[in-house]
């Protein structure tokens, strides 16, 4: 007799009671859901900010609240590649290696000053932005960012992992960008725009 | 050449050297001079061109075409025994005029001194000293390095390439006062040069010393190493 609450369509349930052997969901949800909360880092540390994310890792701040506490040190194995401290020339070609060798689906957390644009290191041997090799996820600012700012951008990056689509074409596709595209920049303008920045504005380029 | 060392154990001492004290009240010059650069100036006469005590440190400058038979005579006289070889590096000045200086820190455990040896380099001239790897085979990554980013050449050295950046690195050496800080060229064709090195081939035959096992490596690599292919480290 009268009305019977529908069940809740959007939400697994994990009361008892209400637990009626079965739940209906959307696929995306339910995937998104179960790769939000089992996110396996693989930690890319080069600097203090490694130090940070230890700190993140260990007990006090425990990375393992948010489905992390499984550190991957093999890419094969990873979904999430967190870059933490600069990343000089010679490891460029070693950090589009390993995000190469990721497994879709795969994201990226750019941590940092350094990783995100050089930050201080503004010289010759200083990747300007890990962006530059391998498209990133979230952006972590801070010199080094405190554990608070790294659980933060990590729970940026599971809201963006629980707004994703499978019917979206365009997700986790890779492509080199096209050249005719709008919105492509040729890498001479990206100098050019790129120059006034850094604590080096009066140098020049060429040797005298 | 090792044959005239006596062992000496951790915390014996040599029956001259002072003992372990600290150093108070120090005068910025005039300090006494560590005693084996004037038996240096004995004993090669003509080889030192300087000797100064800054802060209690004694800096010896001397001939280029000599330091190699000084630091010879340093590390195997019982008088002296210079064990430790503690930094090679190089000092380029803000003046150009002035020359590029080499320098070698030495140590000697027994008898608890320490040495500074300076060789000076005029500009124009090649940038060339002997190298100290067959003294003290610490030297090998202390002379690469000096190499990599001031461009002296150690002769002698068994294996002298660069050690930090990458063999093919074309825009100089970073650390002469005409590199500019940000390099030679633009972002984005240093970020495609350093692109295209293969992060998996970085080994040398010399580095390796694998003559006899060379058959056992995987077929890849003996292809490597046959072609010669410079590799980046």
């Amino acid at each position: 007799m009268g009305l019977v609450s529908r069940p809740e369509t959007t939400m697994v349930s994990y009361e008892p009671q209400s637990q009626e052997g079965w739940v209906t969901t959307r696929l995306d949800f339910l995937v998104n859901w179960g790769r939000a909360n089992s996110l396996w880092p693989m930690p890319f540390g080069t600097a203090c900010c490694a130090i940070e994310f230890m700190a993140t890792a260990a007990s006090r701040f425990d990375l393992a609240r948010f489905g992390m506490e499984r550190l991957s040190f093999s890419p094969r194995q990873a979904d999430v590649l967190i870059c933490a401290g600069r990343v000089p020339f010679k490891l460029a070609p070693i950090i589009r290696r390993i995000w190469q060798q990721m497994p879709q689906p795969k994201w990226s957390i750019s941590m940092g000053a350094c990783a995100s644009s050089g930050g201080m290191f503004d010289n010759y041997a200083v990747v300007q932005g890990i962006d530059t090799i391998i498209p990133v996820d979230v952006y972590v600012p801070g010199c080094p960012p405190r554990p608070e700012g790294l659980l933060y951008g990590i729970r940026m990056l599971q809201q963006k992992v629980m707004a994703e689509r499978s019917a979206d074409k365009h997700i986790r596709r890779e492509m080199i960008p096209d050249p005719s595209s709008q919105l492509y920049i040729p890498p001479p303008v990206i100098d050019e725009l790129s120059e006034p920045f850094g604590n080096s504005v009066h140098q020049t380029r060429s040797a005298p | 050449m090792t044959e005239q060392f006596e062992i000496v154990r951790t915390g014996s001492r040599v029956e001259e050297s002072a003992p372990p004290i600290t150093p108070r009240n120090v005068p910025r010059r005039g300090a006494p001079a560590n005693p084996s650069a004037i038996a240096l100036a004995e004993r090669f006469p003509g080889g030192v061109l300087n000797s100064e005590v800054v802060w209690g440190e004694t800096t010896v400058l001397v001939d280029a075409a000599s330091v190699l038979d000084m630091m010879k005579w340093l590390h195997e006289d019982p008088s002296q025994r210079y064990e430790y070889l503690s930094d090679v590096t190089a000092v380029e000045h803000r003046d150009y005029e002035a020359p590029i200086e080499v320098v070698w820190h030495i140590r000697s455990l027994s008898f608890r001194r320490f040495l500074r040896i300076k060789v000076a380099l005029e500009k124009g001239a090649p940038l060339e000293v002997p190298s100290v790897w067959s003294i003290w085979k610490g030297a090998d990554w202390l002379e690469r390095e000096c190499y990599d980013m001031f461009g002296i050449r150690f002769n002698g050295h068994p294996d002298l390439r660069r050690i930090l950046m990458w063999e093919q690195y074309k825009e100089g050496f970073p650390l002469r006062k005409d590199f500019p800080l940000r390099g030679r060229f633009s972002r984005s064709e240093q970020l495609s040069q350093a692109l295209s090195q293969n992060p998996e081939a970085k080994y040398s035959m010399e580095e390796l010393t694998i003559a006899d096992a060379f058959e056992d490596l995987p077929s890849d690599m003996r292809q490597r190493l046959r072609d010669g292919a410079k590799t980046g480290e």
